[in-house]
């Protein structure tokens, strides 16, 4: 049985779009070609609210909102890219440059990394607040991939794509707060995981160098995105 | 079960009770318990078999009697004298003085402010039943709501009652519980779950603790009776691993009323099925955010999801869902016996009632009370709570744990209720009051709950996880004597951030300890930075870290 | 109106972005034309001068010398530039920031070391406990990301410098670049 959709109309920007009544405002922002940032938002996946970039304001709502959770709403007014917001969002931002140590020039994704390429859209050219500096392990005992826990941001994109596309479940979460980890089964090394198929999708879903493929030198490391939404649309159609 | 029988046990009960001229109480919840209570109690019955007494006197165990400071605690009946710190070895004249004038040397004033200026509600039978008996609790009119509501009232009336009777969620938002409930009883849907949040985890917090140590079926019976209101016929009571002694007696309560048949199929003999399991909570303090504690009993990672939807439309298992904090549940079965109006005439114009606090820190009488909304806290922290200790000064009293905030003495004359409290800058939160004197350093206390809240974030949202960590590490800086100006500026931008983009409760209110800390005590916070000192000589301000 | 005091030098760094400045080439004359290089790697001085309008600091703070360095140069500036990586976020000196400056002695100078075994100790700058961004230790004025940034963005930022005006760097270099 198929749900009738109804169509809403808001404004974004004081631009009067519409959209699915299921749909989220981050979706009938993109399908009208406004920018809102995502780092955990991935088209394909289940939706997560945890990297904050995508936050809007709702006039009417006291607090801000990520846009990648919350459903449109007839005659919302959602305002995308006010300087309060592209404060907060630089601050996030910076604050995920303070938690691991992203060397930018010695990284393999340099020039291809999500988060980069968000510090240069937003501005922001340097970091106030102090670096932590944490010493995070490298696992390289796959055979073809690496994890660089040094450049994770802990979108959990792997763990979603791994539980969800895959099926397999190999990545998962340990530890609470500035601790969290992601983790290959139950904390064992990659190359020693039972469960994982081999398949990459992790490494290809990860915005930033913390998943990467093995050989692969400083700035070569390209992911490709575009079998999630293609795998996900056929798997609806069958 | 009907109401017959339920009178038939209430009867037996008081006519067991009656037989007995003089009842010896004996704390047994945590507090006193682990100053010796269960030892005593054994005394005080080996004691009574001795002397071949047991006809007329009764030694038994009850629930919490408040003045935790002063355990073990003793409470004498039908004289109502309260003795305190007792010792094994005070048995013996304690139980010749049922006859004569009291020990005076053990026995509390009784007209001590710390048990006049109460109202007790929620506590009604704390100190008086024995909690891991059914009787005792039915015999003081327990499960007769629970009948009432089932036989007399619709779930629409059930409802329009706790809307009347003004009551809001004690578990810290204040969200008005009779809106909650309506909200869930609109939902649709096959199944609905009605959920307890006992997952009390605030530093200096034990109410709940309390509630469920020395009441459990006053929580069971207003549970039963919000799943008859919203249509829901399973709970969930969702209990720290740490607290043993409530699951233990919260296992026995179920037992007891699944055997009488006040919890289970067909509740007095009506169509209405009511279960009730236990979850047990992992030791993480996210897991009081609601979302994370359903993710937690889905078997899920602890985790909270950004709302809306609500619990009330999309909850565990992603069925219509209500969660209610312990004292919440704990006043339904009171309103539905004495009514709306008599609720509402307790409290405050925007929070009726009454709300249960956990005094703590450097105060006299460290327990729990309970006093009706609007009492100031001046009553609370210096007639019930006796005071600061003597050669100390009042600095301020932190409400609502890690989530609150600070308050002065300049506003020490507030009522206390939701919003005003909110007003000052804190939460009422959960009902946690820390008390602070001259020695504690203020930057210090808010390094303390920003600690606490860095090692407790979930770490999902990246402000609340790398926000935490940035403030601990900044308000460490100060309070080791390397502090500059701009650090405290990046304090206050932090604040903000966080409170601002955080996904949950947890994050949102965070900032509260070190903005209050900030706003009140900024004189501290600019000698750590500017002079290098700590007022209050807590902080060793050359190597770091406490003296 | 005289020419403009314009400065430059490295602190931990790997002369890249002073070499990335050089790729200016011949645009450099613009530079001349508008400013006196009163100091830097470029030029021979021995000391900071005072009253200096622009400098670039190029590097993290490391050492105790360093640190004399940028506090000198911050007195004694009006604009600081921020110039490259490893002054605005540590970059690759930082990657010694994991490990306590013991364990890096005991790597360098005995487990890596062939020969002549011992630290150095006489002479030479003492290392900080950690490498911190220059902003860590003293205000500054502009950030010019890039490892190293490139030389259109780094005469762009001069020029502007040069004609009173703070440059808007956004979207034209980022770390790592």
């Amino acid at each position: 049985m198929k749900k009738v959709s109804q169509i809403q109309t808001l404004v974004i920007d004081g631009k009067e779009v519409g959209g699915r009544h299921d749909e989220t405002i981050l979706q009938v922002a993109r399908e009208n070609d406004i920018f809102i940032p995502t780092l955990c938002h991935l088209d394909g996946l289940t939706e997560y609210g945890g990297c904050r970039m995508c936050i809007v304001e709702i006039k009417g709502m006291p607090r801000l909102t990520p846009s990648c959770t919350t459903l449109i709403r007839e005659g919302m007014v959602v305002t995308t890219n006010s300087e309060r917001i592209m404060e907060y969002r630089r601050g996030i931002l910076a604050l995920l440059f303070t938690e691991r140590n992203h060397i930018c020039s010695a990284c393999v994704s340099n020039g291809h990394c999500e988060l980069q390429g968000l510090a240069l859209k937003l501005g922001l050219t340097h970091v106030e607040f102090p670096y932590i500096f944490p010493k995070m392990p490298v696992d390289a005992t796959h055979d073809r991939f690496i994890a660089d826990h040094n450049r994770c941001v802990l979108c959990s994109r792997c763990v979603r794509v791994c539980h969800e596309v895959e099926g397999a479940h190999t990545k998962d979460i340990m530890g609470r707060g500035i601790t969290a980890r992601i983790i290959t089964d139950l904390m064992q090394d990659w190359g020693e995981s039972k469960t994982c198929t081999g398949c990459g999708k992790c490494v290809h879903v990860c915005p930033t160098g913390a998943l990467t493929e093995k050989g692969k030198s400083v700035a070569e490391m390209e992911k490709r995105r575009q079998f999630l939404p293609y795998l996900k649309l056929m798997r609806e159609r069958s | 079960m009907v109401l017959e029988e339920l009178q038939e046990i209430a009867k037996i009960e008081n006519e067991r009770q009656g037989q007995f001229e003089h009842t010896i109480n004996v704390c047994v919840a945590a507090g006193c318990l682990s100053c010796g209570s269960q030892e005593l109690l054994d005394a005080f019955k080996r004691e009574i078999d001795k002397r071949g007494i047991e006809k007329w006197c009764n030694a038994k165990g009850v629930g919490c009697l408040g003045l935790c400071t002063a355990g073990p605690l003793v409470s004498v009946e039908p004289s109502s004298t309260i003795y305190k710190a007792v010792t094994v070895s005070d048995v013996p004249e304690i139980i010749d003085a049922l006859t004569g004038s009291p020990v005076s040397r053990l026995a509390c004033s009784s007209d001590m402010s710390f048990f006049k200026k109460q109202q007790k509600i929620v506590l009604e039978n704390f100190g008086a039943i024995d909690p891991e008996r059914i009787e005792e609790y039915i015999a003081r009119r327990g499960y007769e709501s629970l009948f009432a509501a089932l036989r007399d009232m619709t779930p629409s009336s059930v409802i329009e009652r706790i809307v009347k009777s003004g009551l809001r969620g004690r578990g810290g938002g204040g969200y008005p519980t009779g809106l909650k409930w309506t909200t869930v009883m609109k939902a649709s849907g096959p199944q609905k779950y009605v959920i307890c949040n006992a997952d009390e985890g605030d530093p200096g917090a034990f109410m709940d603790r309390s509630v469920l140590e020395s009441d459990p079926h006053r929580v069971l019976e207003g549970m039963a009776i919000a799943g008859y209101a919203v249509g829901a016929d399973k709970g969930f009571i969702y209990v720290r691993a740490e607290y043993p002694l409530a699951i233990k007696r919260l296992k026995k309560a179920i037992a007891q009323a699944e055997q009488l048949g006040v919890l289970g199929r067909g509740i007095f003999n009506t169509t209405f099925n009511f279960e009730i399991k236990l979850r047990l909570g992992a030791g993480a303090f996210v897991c009081g955010e609601e979302t994370a504690l359903i993710a937690s009993i889905e078997g899920s990672r602890g985790n909270p999801r950004p709302r809306p939807p609500y619990p009330a439309e999309h909850g565990l298992w992603g069925c219509p869902t209500l969660i209610n904090n312990v004292e919440t549940f704990a006043n339904v079965p009171t309103i539905i016996r004495n009514g709306s109006d008599w609720f509402a005439g307790f409290g405050t114009e925007k929070s009726r009632g009454t709300k249960v606090f956990a005094l703590a820190g450097r105060i006299n009488n460290t327990g729990l009370i309970e006093v009706a909304m609007g009492t100031t806290l001046r009553d609370i922290v210096f007639d019930i709570g006796g005071g600061i200790p003597e050669g100390s000064k009042f600095k301020a009293v932190q409400t609502g744990g890690p989530s609150g905030g600070c308050i002065t003495e300049e506003h020490l004359d507030i009522a206390v209720d939701y919003d005003s409290l909110t007003k000052l800058g804190s939460i009422m939160g959960s009902g946690g009051m820390i008390v602070m004197d001259s020695t504690s350093c203020m930057v210090d206390v808010a390094k303390f709950f920003v600690e606490f809240c860095m090692t407790e974030s979930c770490g999902k949202c990246v402000p609340c996880r790398d926000g935490s960590a940035q403030m601990y590490h900044l308000l460490n800086k100060i309070t080791r004597g390397q502090g500059r100006m701009q650090d405290i500026h990046l304090l206050e931008k932090l604040c903000d951030l966080i409170k601002n983009t955080s996904l949950c409760g947890l994050g949102m209110t965070m900032p509260n300890p070190v903005m209050s800390t900030m706003h009140y005590f900024k004189d501290e916070y600019l000698a750590h930075v500017i002079d290098k000192a700590c007022p209050a000589g807590v902080c060793n301000m050359k190597s770091g870290g406490r003296q | 109106m005289g020419k403009i005091k314009f400065a430059t030098t490295w602190l931990d760094g790997c002369s890249g972005c002073h070499m990335s400045l050089l790729d200016i080439d011949e645009r450099i004359l613009d530079v001349l034309s508008a400013a006196d290089i009163v100091y830097g790697p470029l030029v021979d001085f021995k000391d900071f001068p005072q009253g200096v309008d622009v400098t670039f600091v190029e590097g993290a703070v490391s050492s105790d010398e360093d640190e004399e360095k940028i506090i000198k140069i911050r007195q004694n500036t009006k604009t600081l530039v921020s110039f490259g990586d490893c002054a605005i976020t540590a970059n690759i000196p930082g990657m010694r920031n994991y490990y306590p400056t013991k364990d890096i002695f005991q790597r360098a100078y005995f487990e890596n070391a062939d020969i002549n075994h011992k630290t150095p100790l006489i002479g030479i700058p003492h290392l900080l406990p950690q490498t911190r961004p220059i902003h860590e230790v003293v205000t500054v004025d502009i950030f010019l990301p890039g490892c190293p940034p490139p030389a259109d963005v780094i005469f762009f930022a001069i020029t502007e410098l040069l004609q009173g005006r703070i440059p808007d760097l956004t979207g034209k270099t980022r770390f790592g670049k």
